[in-house]
């Protein structure tokens, strides 16, 4: 392999993983836009759905990398596959919302952020309880093609990544951008009180963040499966803080930065472990991170937010 | 113009013995206000009196601890926000709190959330564009990146969208030169006459007493002196704790 297929392969490898961080990351800025907080249960939301997929794709007795599928049936599974563990996970966002967290909505400081943490461990644990401890092999019923582009490899793998990734983030931003509830949703996260004023429901809008975060991170985890061919109660922790990283690095609250900053922490871990070493990815992504802050501390797209008074 | 206001002396808007708290904090006092159907009804006070207070009240964004506030008749105290808004109270906010960062067409599509989309939507909008030619023009633009007073066009303009039969507006000329202050009252009373019932918080007490019919005093949460509003001009303590400023000869 030449340099340039080096490169080139580890752009496609990059933007694969970086499509996945961009979906998790979303579900942090949506939440973080509207209510200022950091929502660590998603984490492992995103942990949960990779399990829900895999037991979805089980009961269409998929088990391992051994029954491939192609053609309608394949679309058929996959699009079943991602439209369940969709659903489910935002219907755990929304539960957490409704039960756990709207209730402490009045109250100030860190106690919602506390809970979300421990929202995380109770899932992480109840996962190894229900299922134990061992990396699950996850079913993958991709046919390998393949495509040579010069010296590197596409595989249909990448293409399903970012064809469903694009679809997401463009059903997403054309939601925050052209709906009614999108822009009530905008409204809400630049003015809470005024919004509420303009007739906006803003419980339904903070229901609706929750819940997009929260299906978008199932699609995530799904895609994690797929993409790794396996699956652990542990993902979480990795997946979810460079996630986050993403979100901040783009500017929390932004969702173009949540995808743009999911797409270069992708990037660098891809080029930071094909050309010095896996082990200093992280290294590497979180000085990204610090010298970002450090010199636009609103993250590349946030602005600096302006004094409350 | 034609007065179409529609004033019969019947209350479109009663404060009934309304007491506020925030937290330990007693806002509100026994506050009785009326506003009747069709009237302008201006409402003066020093700085922390409760006037925003009142307007978050009618709005239900702060609930009262005792008494009642009726809207057409209906007590609507335990009403929601969104509730009151389809009913027909829409606010003018202090400081105008567009949204910056949309355009100044969405912050209208936002004014009208609790209005069915269609030809009453293009109607108001119609009639928002003819009243500010202004926020026509800069339809396409952020809100945050108009002046003050393109901004305060437009945060009428989005009261307006809500079909409102009565606008509650806090001090809409706070913060603009005195071309605009007058252009804002014209249109205030514009709009009054086309059969909308205001009750106005101002401090620029001389502006505001020459449209409004009616006015209440309020100090420090307790309603001090109400009447109409020639009378209120002609009240010596009024002259000089919220006139006498106006009349300092400029410099
Ligand atoms: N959200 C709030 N929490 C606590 N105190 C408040 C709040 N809003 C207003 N206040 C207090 O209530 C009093 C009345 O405020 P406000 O109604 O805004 O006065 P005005 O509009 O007449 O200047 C003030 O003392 C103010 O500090
Ligand atoms: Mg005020």
């Amino acid at each position: 392999m030449t340099l340039t297929d080096v490169i080139l392969q580890q752009v496609i490898n990059g933007l694969s993983l970086g499509a996945m961080y961009a979906l998790l990351a979303l579900g942090f800025t949506l939440v973080y836009g509207i209510l200022e907080l950091i929502n660590f249960s998603h984490f492992n939301v995103f942990m949960v759905g990779s399990f829900i997929a895999m037991y979805v794709l089980q009961a269409f007795g998929l088990s391992g990398q051994t029954t491939i599928l192609t053609g309608l049936p394949l679309v058929g599974v996959l699009v079943a596959a991602f439209a369940v563990t969709m659903l489910a996970c935002g219907a755990i966002g929304v539960g957490i919302e409704r039960f756990l967290l709207r209730p402490l909505r009045a109250v100030k400081g860190p106690a919602a952020m506390i809970l979300t943490i421990g929202v995380s461990y109770v899932l992480f644990n109840l996962v190894i309880l229900g299922s134990g401890a061992d990396s699950k092999n996850f079913p993958n019923p991709l046919p390998a093609l393949q495509w040579p582009i010069g010296g590197a490899v596409l595989r249909l793998r990448e293409v399903l990544i970012w064809a469903v990734s694009l679809l997401l983030m463009g059903g997403l931003t054309y939601f925050v951008g052209y709906t009614k509830l999108g822009k009530a949703m905008r409204a809400t996260a630049q003015d809470p009180e005024a919004a509420r004023m303009m007739g906006v429901e803003v419980d339904r809008v903070i229901m609706t963040a929750f819940f997009l975060g929260a299906a978008l991170a199932g699609a995530g985890g799904l895609i994690f499966g797929l993409y790794y061919n396996f699956t652990s109660f542990i993902i979480g922790f990795n997946a979810g803080l460079r996630a986050f990283t993403a979100a901040v690095l783009g500017g929390i609250g932004n969702v173009p930065g949540a995808m743009l900053g999911g797409l270069m922490i992708g990037l660098i871990e891809a080029f930071s472990g094909a050309f010095i070493a896996t082990a200093w990815s992280d290294v590497i992504i979180f000085s990204i991170l610090v010298l970002v802050l450090v010199f636009r501390p609103a993250g590349l797209l946030g602005r600096v937010a302006p004094n409350k008074s | 113009m034609l007065d179409k206001s529609g004033r019969d002396g019947s209350a479109l808007l009663e404060f009934r013995s309304v007491n506020t708290y925030y937290g330990d904090l007693h806002v509100l006092k026994n506050v009785d206000y009326f506003i009747g159907k069709g009237e302008i009804v201006c409402l003066l006070g020093g700085n922390a009196s409760g006037k925003s207070t009142t307007m978050k009240t009618i709005m239900g964004v702060v609930r009262p601890h005792s008494g009642e506030v009726v809207y057409d008749g209906q007590p609507i105290s335990k009403l929601a926000t969104n509730e009151r808004v389809k009913r027909g109270i829409a606010p003018v906010l202090e400081a105008r709190r567009l949204f910056p960062r949309m355009t100044v067409y969405e912050n209208l599509e936002l004014g009208a959330y609790t209005q069915p989309r269609g030809a009453q939507f293009d109607e108001d909008l119609e009639r928002v564009y003819e009243l500010f030619p202004r926020v026509k023009e800069r339809r396409t633009q952020l809100a945050g990146t108009l002046s003050g007073g393109e901004q305060q066009m437009v945060a009428i303009g989005r009261a307006l969208m809500a079909r409102p039969r009565l606008i509650c507006m806090d001090e809409p000329s706070m913060g603009l030169s005195p071309l605009f202050v007058e252009q804002v009252f014209d249109i205030i009373q514009t709009i009054n006459r086309q059969g909308t019932t205001i009750f106005m918080v101002e401090q620029n007490a001389n502006m505001a007493l020459s449209i409004a019919h009616r006015a209440y005093v309020l100090q420090t949460g307790v309603v001090v002196l109400s009447g109409s509003a020639a009378e209120l001009r002609e009240n010596e303590d009024i002259k000089q704790a919220y006139l006498g400023e106006m009349q300092v000869a400029p410099t």
